[in-house]
């Protein structure tokens, strides 16, 4: 049994045009222990799936049409506030892109991480200071007592990012969903936060959704990948799988695009652009961009299960492969 | 910390200087002759020129201004004119009226102001913002003296509640405070107005911002996130704005202070302005540029307190 089931999730924004979709009918699974990997080129809806899941979206403006988010027995979907904030930093904590912005830049780290296990573990404050230092030693903050009373702007970005994920484990959660973690941060760090990350996981058992997209981190952290574009899932399958026999046009894109030091010639970036939520999207999304487009694109592909845990929506891909 | 302190305390004294060289200046420039001005045309050239030797008028420019420094450094602002009592201790016998009512309309101005700027940021656009605009708008656009006998009318005359007239030096703290209801709401609705639009317009800002998110991402209370998360960063242009009204408001307090008849430094400008007591006008302008300097530092060091950069720079 899968600890997050999320189905037919859409969420919508209100446009000049009225309400437009950014999210379209997701299907998710994480189970504990595993990561999930969301890929996709920038603006197609993989951080707002993540804010969806855990009701962070703008309070005007945004809302979620339809589908259920099943966690640990409920529907966060349809949650009220007070039971979703009991669930937000407890048994689900959330790493976000920028550790540069993503911290209170007029409280200390000491008290920013003090204040999660004061509000859902009712540790007394000295307590929770204890804890906090113990935490920071965990996600290898240097010289954790010296440092626990200052200021964000003192820290570095890969610095800064620890003490987000400090914050994010502080309760032990059941599911972290980390959000570009490590595209902010240059390569040498990116491997240290994602080496600290997998090991916070083994050592909890937690279930990851990660986010990102750079088809390098994937490979090194996901067990499974959803490659996501223009709102819609257009592949999913276990993570050998995705780099050994990638279906999808676009996720084969990707997989051009990526840099890899095996290669020497130039990258190939995929040609066009992700639609903005104003297009209205008639048939296949990719389409437009498709090097294998054919007649039968006017209409949308379904998401087509094509072997053990691998799905595909395409109309050319699916075909080819005997189901 | 310490060293912010010294720093922010060393600024003051250039300015200072250059605020009492203006003064001196200013007193200079006015066209006429002092001793003249004052004694009138009737009198004789004697008794001028004992005025002028005991004003120091005789003297060089440069010999003038330097003695008027050191005077000043030393505190001692001279003699007033008018009356012949130093000029301190005509200032020092009304000013703590007048620093009792800045503070309390100080502090009507901050707990009406940011509670209410707050919540027309949280409500923005909705039926409690448009209200929020609308009043401090007419809050900003009231004169004080209309707004002062509307609530004179209403409290002192019809419900009877305040005295009409403040009564001069009262020893009874509590008739004191009584007294000063009336006039430090008349003074700090204005500044409650201003405060709200500052609150609302900073708050809109931090509102939007990453750490914000992030506040919510840990499953705190709506409440501790905008007030404890969101307020503090929104704090530093309240600061700005009650900082810089404070300063002024030994000015302002004077239409307020006239109107309810209250003993303050209003009064004695008017008087000084009246008999022509320049050199009671040169002490208050004095008076009123240091306690705008250091109301000035006092903020510069709240802004220190608030955001931990500040300090950094
Ligand atoms: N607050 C918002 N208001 C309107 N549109 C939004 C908002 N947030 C995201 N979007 C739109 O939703 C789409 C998906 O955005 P996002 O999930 O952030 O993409 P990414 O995959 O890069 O994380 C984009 O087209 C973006 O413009
Ligand atoms: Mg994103």
């Amino acid at each position: 049994m899968s600890l997050l089931s999320v189905s037919g999730l859409t969420t919508e924004f209100r446009t000049d045009a009225g309400w437009r979709a950014a999210v379209r009918d997701v299907d998710l699974e994480v189970g504990a222990n595993e990561t999930l990997a969301i890929v996709g080129e920038s603006g197609s809806g993989k951080s707002v799936t993540a804010l969806s899941i855990l009701r962070l979206l703008p309070e005007a403006g945004a809302r979620i049409a339809g589908g259920s988010c099943l966690f640990e027995g409920r529907d966060l979907a349809h949650l009220d506030e007070t039971a979703m904030q009991a669930i937000r930093g407890a048994r689900i904590g959330m790493v976000f892109q920028e550790p540069m912005t993503a911290l209170n830049p007029t409280m200390t780290i000491g008290n920013q991480i003090g204040e999660v296990l004061v509000r859902h573990r009712g540790m007394p404050r000295a307590e929770a200071r204890a804890e906090t230092l113990r935490l920071l030693e965990r996600v290898r903050l240097p010289s954790p007592a010296r440092r626990i009373d200052d200021y964000p702007h003192q820290f570095s970005g890969g610095m800064r990012q620890r003490v987000v994920i400090a914050m994010a484990i502080a309760c032990r959660p059941a599911l972290l969903l980390a959000d570009e973690p490590t595209t902010a941060l240059d390569v040498t760090i990116q491997a240290q936060i994602l080496r600290l990350l997998k090991e916070l996981q083994r050592e909890n058992g937690m279930g990851m959704i990660f986010i990102t997209h750079n088809l390098g981190v994937v490979a090194q952290i996901a067990d499974r990948v959803a490659v996501m574009y223009a709102g819609r899932i257009v592949e999913s399958a276990p993570v050998d799988e995705i780099f050994a026999r990638p279906l999808h046009p676009y996720t084969r894109g990707l997989l051009q695009a990526m840099p890899r030091h095996d290669r020497m010639q130039d990258l190939e970036p995929i040609p066009g652009a992700v639609p903005s939520i104003r297009e209205t999207i008639v048939g296949c999304a990719f389409a437009p961009r498709c090097p294998l487009r054919i007649a039968r694109c006017v209409e949308a592909p379904p998401l087509d299960a094509v072997g053990e845990n691998h799905a595909v929506r395409c109309w050319v891909a699916a075909e080819k492969v005997p189901a | 910390m310490l060293r912010y302190v010294a720093k922010r305390l060393l600024f003051t004294l250039p300015i200072l200087f250059v605020v009492a060289t203006c003064v001196f200046q200013l007193a200079r420039v006015v066209p006429g002759d002092p001793a003249l001005v004052i004694l009138g045309d009737q009198a004789n050239a004697e008794a001028l020129q004992a005025l002028r030797q005991r004003m120091g008028l005789d003297r060089s420019l440069m010999a003038q201004y330097l003695s008027f420094l050191w005077d000043t450094v030393r505190g001692d602002l001279g003699l007033s004119l008018s009356s012949n009592r130093t000029v301190w201790s005509e200032i020092s016998a009304v000013l703590p009226f007048t620093i009792e009512l800045t503070i309390a309309a100080t502090f009507v101005g901050v707990v009406l102001g940011v509670p209410v700027g707050v919540l027309a940021a949280l409500r923005r656009n909705r039926v409690a913002d448009y209200v929020t605009r609308l009043l401090s708008l007419a809050g900003l656009s009231f004169p004080a003296f209309v707004s002062g006998i509307l609530l004179l009318l209403a409290f002192a005359v019809q419900l009877r509640w305040f005295p009409v007239v403040s009564r001069i030096v009262i020893n009874d703290p509590l008739t004191r405070l009584h007294n000063l209801v009336l006039p430090s709401i008349n003074l700090g609705l204005i500044m409650a107005a201003y405060v709200t639009r500052v609150t609302r317009s900073s708050m809109l800002g931090v509102l939007t911002e990453d750490y914000m998110r992030t506040a919510r991402a840990k499953g705190l209370s709506r409440r501790r996130i905008v007030w404890s998360h969101g307020l503090r960063n929104a704090l530093i242009p309240i600061v700005t704005v009650v900082g810089l009204y404070f300063g002024t408001m030994i000015g302002n307090s004077v239409l307020t202070e006239i109107v309810f008849n209250r003993p303050g430094v209003g009064k004695l400008i008017l008087g000084a302005l009246q008999s022509r007591d320049y050199t009671l006008l040169q002490g208050l302008m004095i008076v009123f540029a240091f306690f705008v300097v250091m109301v000035n530092l006092c903020t510069d060091l709240v802004y220190g307190l608030i955001d931990p950069r500040v300090k950094a720079r």
